[in-house]
């Protein structure tokens, strides 16, 4: 297991590596002067010339890669062209707020994904089976910001359940701040819910077939049994793999939806900072998310093992 | 009273193309401590029978007749009685041994789990059972078997786990079919001796299921040549193999490769494939690839015929049958 973990640590190093190196090279492509779009177009040439000297940006690339990733490394992401403060505190605040708002959308979705894919697979080809199948469809193909504008109107202006958006802010209670999250996590959950329910339907059918299930019921298992006992765990690996891939595709939806609901989270300040051409912060917290995307997918490498003992034998 | 009494027993799966009859009006009985071969090639309808008695045909299946075990129609039965019965009265070794285990479990929770349900067993006296039944099917150094996953066990250690746990709960018939089709050659000896040994010391009745005349002819009390989902030829092992009857018997023994024949001689075969299930002759269903049929075996089912005490044959042509040579018959 030990050997399984280090070669999972050594892939993630070098993924991050290979994302780092990504992220910088489309920021240098990226067309738009920092400098330019701070002074505004009127400046003068002198003006522009000296700013770009003062954020640095007249070293050479190499150089400047090169102080951005030991400045990670200690600690140091450097301060926010646009708004002159440490892009850490920038970051710090969107952070706390991005991260249960994934948390929440993902837990929701693999909760969906498990009662509907399990209840379809179980009434296989029959009414329910189909409702739920259509239903989930229809989970897929709705645009998240559309969605969460409908959800807005349902639950915020027509039943004032919930509010419209905006976020309070953690000191102002946990269940106001989960109030505030609830709605953008559910125009979040429903596209991978959807998708993980049909993963979850179509491989615990495919499990059902395999030759152990008979075994399980040539036992005198019911079928109940051999569902939670044989089936689950072995259905649970696809299932993984694609929650994994979906989380990347929810923290990029995550751009959208806490635009749409007014949320401060690491979306927002991603798109203000592009806009901003604040190219220290779009690499910073392009480069969190992709730790984030493949943190998890680490996570999920390791629980494979956990489910599947022959991963662990063979050390891949 | 039969331990085991099937009483025209037919299966019929529903596909695309229409119903499939694959077992066609199967009876046959089975007594206590007895061992009855099923012997027939691939699509007979061997392990559709199989499948039928233990109650786990694929969903989209019928079935008609009787399965009584002592005199109990298990197809009056519904799932929680059946469950109930699986694994304790009737028990299955499968054909796959590699594929038979479930990969994520560990050896000793796979036995364990039938001991639990059938036999109330607490955790720690079906430990103890386990460890006694691995050592029992000739798994060395059950101890540590007992944690292994199916992965870390060969294909024929895999076997002896599945015997274990179609023998945990002591079963009035164990049902085993092609047991050895996957093992390699110099395990599949070992593997029915084991069955073998098991089957009369315990006092059990055996369905042994195979394609392999060789196997059936050492191993059981009685024969059941299946052909086309149905049985074709019934009797005991010695008197059919004393005199082989129904042309489809004779060509299957024809078609065993023996040591001994001349070098450069072609293996005899049987001409023509098995029939599709779903366009069957409304005759004998062994019309199509038979040397002796004639216009009547196309349309009318063959009578069965007690040729002598307790052999029957299905077939119209029996004189025939019974005058000609194997050698004539398939060269």
């Amino acid at each position: 297991m030990s050997v399984f973990i280090a070669k999972r640590v050594l892939t993630l190093i070098a993924t991050l590596i290979g994302a780092s190196i990504v992220i910088f090279l489309v920021m240098e492509i990226l067309p738009g002067d920092p400098a330019l779009v701070i002074l505004g177009v009127d400046a003068s040439d002198e003006a522009v010339l000296a700013l770009t000297k003062e954020l640095g940006l007249d070293r050479p690339p190499l150089l400047r890669y090169w102080g951005w990733i030991t400045g990670i490394l200690q600690g140091e992401l450097g301060n926010s062209y646009a708004y002159k403060v440490p892009v850490w505190e920038l970051v710090e605040g969107a952070l706390l707020i991005t991260i249960p708002l994934a948390v929440m959308s993902i837990f929701l979705s693999i909760i969906f994904a498990l009662v509907v894919g399990l209840y379809a697979a179980a009434n296989h080809n029959k009414a329910g089976d189909i409702t739920l199948m259509g239903i989930s469809q229809l989970g897929i193909s709705i645009p998240n910001f559309w969605l969460a504008i409908l959800l807005i109107m349902l639950f915020a202006i027509e039943l004032r359940w919930l509010p419209a958006g905006g976020f309070p802010g953690w000191k102002d209670g946990i269940w106001v701040c989960l109030k505030a999250l609830l709605l953008p996590s559910l125009a979040l959950a429903t596209v991978v819910g959807a998708i993980l329910a049909r993963i979850t339907r179509s491989s615990v059918l495919e499990v059902f077939r395999e030759d152990y299930v008979r075994t399980a019921r040539a036992k005198g298992l019911s079928q109940r049994a051999t569902l939670w006992r044989h089936v689950l765990r072995n259905a649970l690996i696809p299932v993984l793999t694609v929650t994994g891939i979906q989380f990347a595709a929810l923290l990029t939806g995550t751009v959208v939806v806490e635009n749409v609901f007014h949320i401060p989270g690491l979306g927002s300040l991603v798109l203000k900072a592009i806009n901003n051409r604040d190219t220290i912060v779009v690499e910073n917290v392009v480069l969190l998310l992709a730790t984030m995307i493949i943190v998890v997918n680490f996570a999920v490498d390791i629980l494979y093992a956990v489910i599947d003992p022959r991963l662990k034998a063979h050390d891949i | 009273m039969s331990l085991l009494n099937i009483n025209n027993l037919s299966v019929i799966l529903e596909t695309n193309k229409g119903p499939a009859r694959a077992v066609r009006n199967l009876s046959f009985r089975l007594e206590k401590g007895e061992t009855l071969g099923i012997v027939g090639e691939s699509g007979c309808g061997k392990s559709m029978a199989a499948l039928a008695l233990m109650g786990l045909l694929p969903e989209r299946s019928k079935t008609e007749g009787q399965i009584k075990l002592d005199g109990q129609n298990l197809l009056e039965k519904d799932d929680q009685e059946m469950c109930q019965i699986r694994g304790n009265r009737l028990a299955m070794i499968f054909q796959e041994p590699m594929t038979s285990l479930n990969p994520v479990h560990t050896v000793g929770n796979q036995i364990m789990e039938p001991l639990r349900l059938h036999r109330n067993m607490s955790e720690s006296d079906a430990k103890v059972e386990t460890l006694r039944l691995l050592d029992r099917v000739g798994i060395p150094n059950p101890q540590a078997r007992f944690d292994n996953y199916p992965h870390q066990l060969s294909g024929g250690q895999r076997q002896r786990v599945m015997i274990a746990i179609a023998l945990s709960c002591q079963p009035d018939v164990l049902i085993a079919d092609e047991p050895t089709t996957a093992l390699d050659v110099t395990i599949q000896d070992q593997i029915l001796d084991l069955i073998q040994t098991l089957v009369r010391e315990e006092g059990m009745s055996l369905i042994l299921i195979s394609h392999d005349l060789g196997v059936i002819s050492e191993n059981t009390d009685n024969i059941l040549v299946m052909y086309g989902g149905a049985a074709v030829e019934t009797g005991k092992t010695e008197q059919i193999f004393d005199e082989l009857i129904h042309p489809y018997t004779q060509g299957l023994f024809a078609a065993m490769p023996k040591l001994g024949r001349a070098k450069n001689r072609r293996l005899v075969t049987i001409p023509g494939t098995v029939p599709d299930l779903i366009s069957m002759p409304m005759g004998c269903t062994f019309t199509d690839r038979c040397p002796l049929a004639t216009e009547v075996c196309q349309n009318t089912p063959p009578p069965v015929v007690e040729v002598k005490s307790k052999h029957f044959v299905a077939c119209h042509h029996l004189d025939e049958a019974r005058d000609r040579k194997t050698e004539e018959l398939f060269s």
